[in-house]
């Protein structure tokens, strides 16, 4: 249906980016599908779960120029809602409490972002992060959580009430389908006509308005997929731990997955990837080291390492190396 | 029909914390007319501008589109009635490249903006449009390049593509030659005066031999109020403008040196 005469120089050289970008999408799709047979697949849910929730932040950051500092709500949303559900009705199964969790974080989400998309940039993250908090202290309060214990032994089900998911192997491939759904979700609202009013809005906010655009209902689209990707992210996560608590509606975590995101490198694809999968191995090595009590600073220096000298994270200079010498 | 008058305001008035920036300005632009903003630095020119395309809210007075009241209307909103602003500084869409620098503001009337599932392939039927839209203003060439490598120039001419793709009625530019060399200041006037052709032009500038090629008629403000209106002799003629001007102009070379 395209008219050839439309395809200009550049667009044929883009397809054959895509072409390439396809295979390098199957090699990694193959290599998640052998890694649980090198790797403890426990670890590699852990790394997918917040790689996921670091996707979902990276969104809304690196596509948008939104810098939200209130993460935690959604993730610990999404796990909350879910683990209660499984815990509370057996008969429910896991995807069924996951897609709820999900719902429950887009809910959130429309609420947040109705009440901070107005502001900008420090005001912004203020905003959210207030919002977060508000949230973190219901949590203590509220009857289903569990307070300061939590919510434990939730049962992981049976996955469309046929395929158990006690196994680690059958969680893992379940983990990394979700993982693969919520990143072809991004991939694809950034090259969406969405996603090139929300790259217009982050180039030039003004220019955009003058162009018609009602700007803050596309930073609220783009905030609340965010949320709700946030939110299946700790819906997955649930599951896979068997496990909601407080940690993962604490302003820490907000503040993790800044980190994961930065070291990876913001508005790059496979940048959160990166960042999730280096955070998490930190954090998963330095525990069994006799360094265990130093995770946080050890983070916090290779944190301010990578402002210093490496802005761009692991992923974003990767790319700068490729163009300088590919190009 | 057209009406005489496409924009007009009674009694625009802006205040910032008491000092008043903007004091009860009656302006009528005239339905096809080039009609130019002028006056020295601080006369409130780019105040009136932000609140004729409503960047800014006024604190008293009325602004008409075509006999219809906009004052409370949103930026957004009048931009898709056909008054489209250009900016001081290029405003453009740097990471993008000029083909979809144009295409971005073709795609809003075709209703999938908010469409976050969709491939973005399926704006290349704008294209078309859009490579028409950059010949006009001779990028064609340059259709695939990432603005941000584009000289300023360029740019300019970028942006008036841009501007054009929303098919305005009323088109507001906020000095479109500022920060050009000669060379550049030429073709921006010729590109003007080929796309008014049609059209209503609004422009704030600064520099006066520009206003004396392009417009029909030309209202002077000083410290926020008109001081005069007419077409480019009377204005010049007139003592009051030569004084506000040769006063400010005296002061600029002061502080220049």
């Amino acid at each position: 249906m395209v008219n050839t005469q439309t395809v200009t120089p550049a667009l044929a050289r883009a397809r054959r980016a895509n072409l390439r970008r396809n295979a390098f999408y199957l090699a990694l799709i193959a290599m998640g599908l052998v890694a649980p047979l090198a790797v403890y697949p426990v670890f590699l849910m852990k790394v997918l779960c917040f790689a996921l929730f670091a996707c979902a932040f990276n969104l809304l950051l690196g596509y948008a120029g939104l810098l939200s500092f209130g993460h935690a709500a959604f993730l610990a949303t999404g796990g909350y809602v879910t683990g209660y559900l499984l815990s509370s009705y057996p008969a429910l199964t896991p995807e069924m409490g996951i897609i709820t969790g999900t719902v429950a974080a887009v809910a959130l989400g429309v609420i947040f972002g109705a009440l901070s998309i107005r502001r900008q940039g420090i005001y912004f993250a203020m905003v959210t992060l207030a919002l977060a908090q508000l949230m973190f202290f219901f949590y203590i309060q509220a009857p289903f959580t569990g307070g300061e214990d939590g919510l434990h032994g939730v049962p992981r089900g049976q996955l469309f009430g046929i395929i158990s998911l006690r196994s680690n192997l059958a969680m893992y491939y379940f983990v990394f389908a979700v993982f693969l759904l919520g990143f072809a979700l991004i991939q694809r609202t950034i090259h969406s006509p969405f996603g090139q009013v929300l790259k217009a809005i982050r180039e030039n906010e003004p220019r955009a308005v003058s162009l018609g655009y009602n700007v803050d209902a596309y930073k609220l689209v783009a905030f609340v997929i965010s949320a709700g990707l946030a939110g299946l992210a700790g819906s997955t996560k649930t599951v896979v731990f068997q496990l909601a608590s407080l940690t993962d509606a604490h302003w820490h975590m907000s503040g993790e997955v800044i980190l994961m995101t930065l070291l990876g490198g913001v508005g790059t694809l496979f940048g959160p990837l990166a960042g999730a999968g280096l955070v998490v191995s930190l954090q998963h090595l330095l525990a069994q080291s006799p360094l265990g009590n130093w995770v946080s600073p050890i983070l916090g220096l290779i944190f301010v390492v990578c402002v210093l000298s490496f802005r761009s994270g692991i992923v974003g200079e990767i790319q700068k190396m490729y163009r300088k010498n590919f190009k | 029909m057209t009406q005489e008058f496409i924009l007009e305001t009674h009694g625009l008035t802006k205040q910032f914390r008491g000092f008043t920036a903007v004091d009860d300005v009656n302006l009528q632009v005239r339905e096809g007319h080039i009609h130019a903003l002028i006056g020295p630095n601080g006369a409130g020119k780019t105040t009136v501008f932000n609140l004729l395309t409503k960047f800014l809210s006024p604190t008293r007075g009325e602004i008409h589109y075509r006999g219809k009241s906009i004052t409370r209307m949103k930026a957004n909103e009048i931009a898709r009635m056909g008054l489209v602003r250009s900016f001081q500084i290029s405003a453009v869409f740097g990471h993008m490249t000029a083909l979809e620098n144009v295409r971005v503001a073709l795609q809003r009337p075709i209703g999938t903006s908010f469409h976050f599932w969709k491939s973005e392939r399926t704006l290349e039927p704008l294209n078309v449009r859009a490579l028409e839209l950059l010949d006009e203003v001779g990028l064609r060439d340059d259709a695939d390049v990432l603005t941000v490598e584009m000289p300023y120039g360029r740019k300019r001419a970028l942006e008036v593509a841009t501007t054009l793709a929303m098919e305005p009625t009323l088109m507001l530019l906020d000095e479109p030659t500022q920060g050009m060399g000669a060379e550049d200041v030429d073709r921006i006037v010729e590109l003007i005066r080929r796309v008014a052709k049609g059209r209503t032009v609004l422009m704030v500038e600064h520099n006066l031999s520009v206003v004396s090629r392009l417009c029909d008629r030309i209202t002077v403000l000083a410290r926020g109020a008109v001081l005069a209106e007419g077409d480019y002799a009377t204005v010049s003629a007139d003592p009051r403008v030569r004084e506000a001007y040769m006063g400010s102009e005296a002061e600029a070379e002061e502080v220049g040196a």
